[in-house]
């Protein structure tokens, strides 16, 4: 049934501090609305028990991307077209290119935000996974002040959050590798749904592994779909960090990740078929760390 | 919590009668200023407030692109669009797409190429490609297809719909206006 349009409210002000100053007079009675392309939907589905919402769209201080020296720092209003056009991004973060890339078609791209897709928290969104492999951090600003939490913190369990209601999420901080590093990076980001484009997905994968020769020196994995919050498994990370990539034992580091994720039956895929896709991406990704350091010492 | 219905009371109703914008627009080149209420989707506005029904509701959450329509040259779902939060704007339809009698080049390569079958899809198709036209980023067919995920068409017209948008880029890139793009 569709929503009685009247009952809804949206209020506009103009600059960021008179949106925080309202966020802060009465916490939770109004919601952001940002691109809207999660908050319409639920709307015009009849579904959207919140009545009260405050215009974050056109605040100028949310926009745009600052490429500094140690980070890439992405305002919340960032669009996924916005992702795919910035040349840092594409150059040494290529999965943040790659799950815009491969969410929602054109319209949602240009107009579905990054910031609204963290604060919307779905476990099966696409951009998390790779924030996470990245290392990002969120910032949350109220009239109480900014701060930055990371990433990995950020999710506390089916849609809930550390952010509290009078916190708007203002940025979104990308760390860039020091320069000098050692070793070379493997990118992989999978996204597995129903059909390409236009489809939420079943599971999605993103790992960022550093290599120094044939030695991972850092692993982050995260995944999608498969636990209540995006999640980065830690003690597969755990496993392949100091690891040889050419003796890699990938049967008993995937029975660890196999551990480490609780999908469920829903309405988009079963429990058992998520597991499984988890464990066959864990897969790829070791085919691909070897073909890296083949390659790599071809190169050399 | 269920979301709220019809039924609200008195004192809600003289609440919620408070509770309305006023928005401008400047809709096909002719401005048009009306009150609505702020959760009223530009889809809705269009089609009921001023029965501009060429653009098409087809999902009402942005999931098929029937609703396309140009907002300061921009293209966007109507659907997920609310009205007032494009005040000022200046919005095209397929209405005024056409000038007079001389349709519009996406117009015209529709009916040469039969781009269509049922004829629901086409006009949100036709203005999201005038849309992308404008970004100027489809050069290949890869791109084309890429670049109109989104606008679905059930009866699957798709093959007709790229021949059309390789005509007007052709052409586009044949006159001299087309040359000055790199
Ligand atoms: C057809 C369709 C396809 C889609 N496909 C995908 C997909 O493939 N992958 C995917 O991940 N998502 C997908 N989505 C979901 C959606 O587009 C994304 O989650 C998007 O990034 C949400 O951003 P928004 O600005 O539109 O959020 P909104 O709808 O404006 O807001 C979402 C939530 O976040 C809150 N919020 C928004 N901005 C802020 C802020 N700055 N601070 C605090 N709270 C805020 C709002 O109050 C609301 O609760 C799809 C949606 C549609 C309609
Ligand atoms: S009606 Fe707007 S996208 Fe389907
Ligand atoms: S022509 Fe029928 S939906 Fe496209």
């Amino acid at each position: 049934m569709r929503a009685h349009v009247a009952s809804y409210d949206l209020v506009q002000p103009g600059s960021l501090r008179e949106v925080l100053t309202l966020l802060a007079r009465e916490p939770g009675v109004y919601r952001p609305l940002a691109g809207g392309t999660d908050v319409m939907v639920v709307y015009a589905g009849g579904k959207l028990a919140h009545t009260k919402f405050v215009d974050v769209h056109g605040l100028r201080e949310l926009r745009g991307i600052v490429v500094t020296d140690d980070a890439v720092t992405l305002g919340a209003l960032t669009t996924y077209t916005d992702v795919q056009a910035e040349p840092t991004l594409g150059r040494e973060f290529p999965m943040m290119g790659q799950a815009a890339s491969e969410t929602g078609g054109w319209a949602i791209q240009n107009r579905g935000t990054l910031g609204g897709n963290i604060a919307n928290a779905s476990p099966a969104a696409d951009s998390p996974p790779a924030l996470l492999a990245y290392d990002a951090s969120v910032e949350l600003t109220s009239t109480r002040g900014a701060r930055w939490v990371s990433y990995a913190t950020y999710h506390t369990g089916y849609k809930t959050t550390v952010r509290a209601e009078d916190e708007l999420v203002t940025r979104v901080r990308i760390p860039r590798i020091a320069p000098g590093a050692q070793g070379s990076r493997v990118h992989m980001f999978r996204k597995v749904g129903p059909r390409k484009a236009q489809a939420i997905s079943k599971v999605s994968f993103a790992a960022c592994v550093d290599v120094d020769g044939t030695r991972i020196t850092s692993a982050r994995v995260a995944l999608g779909g498969v636990a209540p919050v995006v999640l980065r498994v830690v003690a597969t990370e755990g496993a392949l960090v100091g690891a040889d990539v050419t003796t890699l034992d990938v049967a008993a580091i995937g029975a660890t990740l196999s551990r480490e994720v609780t999908p469920i039956d829903d309405i988009r895929s079963t429990a058992r078929y998520r597991r499984r896709v988890a464990e066959n991406l864990f897969v790829e990704l070791t085919r691909k760390l070897k073909a890296h350091v083949g390659l790599g010492s071809q190169a050399r | 919590m269920v979301a709220p219905h019809v039924d609200v009371s008195n004192d809600e109703h003289a609440e919620l009668l408070a509770c309305r914008s006023l928005v401008t627009l400047r809709i096909n080149g002719r401005e048009t200023k009306l009150t609505i209420a702020p959760w009223t989707t530009l889809l809705d506005l269009l089609r009921e407030h001023l029965d501009l029904t060429g653009t098409k509701k087809g999902c009402d959450n942005g999931q098929c692109g029937a609703c396309t329509v140009l907002v300061d040259g921009t293209r966007i779902n109507a659907c997920l669009t609310l009205a007032v939060t494009k005040d000022g704007s200046e919005v095209t339809t397929i209405e005024g797409l056409s000038a007079g009698d001389q349709l519009h080049p996406v117009q015209k390569a529709f009916i040469e190429r039969d781009a269509f079958q049922c004829g629901y899809c086409t006009p949100g198709q036709i203005c999201s490609i005038v849309g992308l036209l404008r970004e100027g980023r489809a050069k290949t067919t890869r791109d084309v297809r890429e670049l109109m995920s989104g606008n679905i068409c059930r009866c699957g017209a798709y093959a007709n719909i790229v021949a059309a948008i390789e005509d007007v880029l052709t052409e586009a890139s044949h006159t001299p206006d087309g040359e000055r793009e790199p």
